[in-house]
């Protein structure tokens, strides 16, 4: 088993991070009386495993005997019927589900199968306590605004029979009218001496020599995310052990990736790159071109239509234009071309094109003057806007990069001639 | 069946008032379904304003008053967004219900039983045009055996003649001392302690929509029992410590990209709803005395831009890196926006 899943915390009293929230998840289970709960936070902050104590905490040891099902629900909507399918997780007091995989059907989700699963109230047990089922849903952040919209009259009109977890990274895509209706578990990231704290308690657990601040380093590394330090811890441990204290953490291999693509983008200005794409991407066109020209000139010379030294300069001249233009063109076409292929690389390996863009983002800030900062800075956020509205998400990471490319052209030259 | 315990039960509906007569602050709305109560006579209705100040409830209650509970069921047809409404459904099931005539008025156990129905339509903002349309001539028809109750948030996504045939009535945000007064009332039968200060600052925080008060005072009292705090309401309430967002405002103004960013980083990763930060923010702007009205104008400008792309489902940092580029830039007095050319 990963480490990630054999050390998490199965009940809210072992928490090794949010002891608070769990403190208070406590509180309120032990009142019997647990309201709507919306947890939001970023990835790998331990919302799930707060959902998962948290079930526990409610329904004993019932609620880890979970089995999956793929079930199939035939809705009835007006003409005609629509199928949908769904995996869903459930053991006997809990039903999991990712309703934003309906895609956009996610309305029917919401408004059939919530409502017919939060009719069947679950039999009480022998104490008679608990009547209510509890439906964690998974990523509202996803769902449609119809779909929202229907969730919140649901949600009062079963709230005596059933009870719903919300579990989403960014609040501010959940309507308002649904957050008021939730108690609001804001999960932030833990902090890097946490996170620091979590690693140093596994590798005693597992037996490990852990040179002084080599967890720190993975800490560091991992963007605030317990998860992913986690994660690489374990690869570090399975590269080399015993750990050395300079020992290099393995980065994420699409980050690597990102990185060349960027320090590509940045290189490219250089005459040598120049040359190599020019010729690369436009030589043997331009040849031909050329010796096409010549062709026509010299066979203008053979049927005598007049052998005029002047006009082929001058047509040898327009095409020097041309051919500079075209270069400097192909600098950026060429480059892109190249480019394109390492982001369809990334994105053919699943890695979602805003986390691709955000990294990029992350690079070139790294690299840049203050003042190409911001502009930078604003053309990501309207790229990514626009990513959402539009239909390929590969468009609008060349055009980010495109753009990049020519503000840094300019600048180049104004700051260097 | 399951015992449901009293105690479950969300606070917003136990203490969602049961009379017209209790809804706090709709002076004009009740006075109009005051009389209607006494004449048994009411026209078509529209309720809208912001949520949380009553709407639902109004309709509610006087659907109750009119018939009680043995006729409502039967008189009383109650439709929301969570239901499915179509313009096929409009078609049928509102046509259906509205079509058929009631026995005339006889009052039964001290209720008025006038004769005709209700149709309560909620949250009829979001039913489409098409739906809306098709309502047109099923109001007009049937119009001496049904009412209709619109409820929703924007008039203005009600089309006009829909809205032509309504009384409109408005419903107000409460003003403080009407929610102080509720919050309390809520309080002394709850058990639950609280002081002037963290009653204004619960008024403050759900900006006079009573339902999100309530949701909020009880959160709180489930999490941290009797006695709450401002603390723990701004805790539960989704709200953004001031620190957090003053210091984001200080980073811009310091004019240095890198700890901004540092900054915006450390929202995100503390999980502050972005959205919510946006609003702070804008506060802070407007209030601030030191910035001049075109740099705030600026600012402002950006904030609506941004928001309108968080609800298009843009990602937060991005959007608020640039957000807070663009307020360091007005800030510090740095060259104009960028053009979309160039």
């Amino acid at each position: 088993m990963l480490w990630v899943d054999k050390y998490r915390p199965k009940s809210l009293d072992n928490m090794n991070v949010h002891e608070d929230i769990a403190e208070n998840l406590k509180k309120l289970v032990s009142e019997q009386d647990c309201p709507h709960l919306l947890f939001y936070g970023p990835s790998g902050s331990g919302k799930k495993t707060l959902i998962m104590a948290l079930l526990r905490q409610m329904f004993g040891s019932s609620s880890e005997k979970v089995k999956v099902e793929n079930k199939a629900w035939k809705i009835d909507a007006g003409s005609r019927t629509i199928e949908i399918e769904l995996t869903t997780l459930s053991s006997t007091n809990h039903v999991e589900m990712n309703p934003s995989d309906a895609g956009f059907q996610d309305r029917y989700i919401v408004q059939e199968i919530i409502k017919e699963m939060a009719k069947n109230r679950p039999l009480v047990d022998a104490k008679g306590k608990r009547g209510f089922k509890v439906l964690v849903l998974n990523e509202v952040d996803k769902l449609s605004r119809e779909a929202q919209h229907s969730l919140r009259r649901t949600m009062e009109k079963y709230s005596s029979s059933c009870r719903l977890i919300l579990c989403c990274n960014s609040s501010s895509k959940v309507t308002e009218a649904i957050r008021s209706r939730c108690l609001n578990v804001r999960v932030n990231a833990p902090k890097e001496d946490q996170i620091v704290n979590v690693l140093e308690f596994i590798g005693k657990k597992e037996g490990l020599q852990l040179p002084v601040g080599f967890a720190a380093r993975i800490a560091e590394k991992s963007n605030r995310s317990l998860r992913r330090a986690i994660l690489s811890f374990e690869t570090c441990r399975v590269q080399q052990y015993p750990f050395t204290s300079n020992q290099a953490i393995p980065p994420m291999d699409w980050e690597e990736y990102v990185s060349e693509i960027v320090s590509d983008i940045m290189k490219e200005q250089s005459p040598k790159r120049f040359a190599y794409s020019y010729t690369s991407c436009l030589c043997e066109n331009f040849t031909f071109i050329i010796r096409k020209i010549i062709y026509i000139s010299h066979c203008g010379d053979y049927f005598n239509f007049g052998y005029q030294p002047d006009t082929h300069s001058i047509l040898f001249l327009e095409v020097l234009v041309v051919h500079r233009l075209l270069c400097i063109f192909c600098i950026v076409l060429c480059r892109l071309f190249q480019v394109r292929g390492k982001i369809y690389e990334l994105l053919t390996n699943c890695i979602p094109p805003e986390i691709v863009l955000k990294r990029l983002l992350y690079e070139l800030l790294r690299k840049l003057d203050d003042e190409l900062k911001h502009e930078v800075c604003h053309w990501a956020a309207y790229y990514e806007h626009r990513m959402h509205l539009g239909q390929k998400a590969i468009f609008h990471l060349e055009a980010f990069i495109a753009k990049f490319m020519s503000i840094y052209k300019s600048f180049l030259i104004a700051t260097f001639g | 069946m399951a015992p449901v315990l009293q105690s479950s039960q969300p606070w917003v509906e136990k203490y969602r008032p049961k009379q017209v007569k209790d809804v706090a602050h709709q002076d004009e709305v009740i006075r109009v379904l005051n009389n209607t109560l006494e004449t048994a006579d009411c026209p078509h209705m529209l309720f809208y304003g912001p949520p949380g100040t009553g709407k639902t409830t109004t309709a509610l209650a006087i659907a109750h008053q009119l018939y009680g509970p043995e006729l409502y069921k039967s008189r009383v047809l109650e439709l929301n967004a969570s239901d499915d409404r179509g313009i096929n459904v409009v078609r049928t099931k509102i046509k259906d219900f509205a079509s058929v005539a009631v026995a005339s008025g006889q009052r039964q156990g001290g209720y008025p039983c006038p004769p005709y129905k209700i149709i309560v339509l909620d949250e009829a903002d979001s039913m489409t045009e098409d739906a809306q349309n098709a309502l047109r001539r099923t109001m007009e028809t049937y119009s001496k055996i049904t009412r209709f109750f619109f409820i929703c948030n924007y008039i203005s996504r009600i089309i006009e003649p829909l809205a032509s045939r309504c009384a409109k009535f408005r419903f107000k945000p409460l003003p403080q001392e009407v929610m102080g007064s509720r919050i309390s009332y809520i309080c002394k039968e709850e058990g639950l302690n609280l002081d002037d200060e963290v009653l204004s600052t619960l008024s403050v925080i759900s900006q006079g929509d009573l339902r999100r008060a309530i949701t909020y005072l009880q959160g709180a009292a489930r999490l941290y029992g009797s006695s709450i705090s401002c603390k723990d309401l701004i805790n539960v309430s989704g709200v953004i410590p001031p620190e957090a967002s003053e210091a984001l405002f200080f980073a811009c103004k310091s004019g240095n990209f890198d700890l901004a960013n540092k900054e915006v980083s450390n929202i995100i990763a503390e999980g502050y709803p972005v959205s919510q930060m946006l609003d702070q923010l804008l506060d802070m702007v407007v209030e601030a005395d030191d910035i001049s009205d075109e740099q705030k104008a600026r600012i402002c400008q950006k904030l609506a831009e941004a928001d309108k792309c968080l609800i298009d489902g843009a990602d937060e940092y991005l959007q608020l890196l640039d957000v807070t580029s663009n307020t360091m830039r007005a800030l510090c007095n740095m060259p104009e926006d960028f053009t979309y050319e160039a």
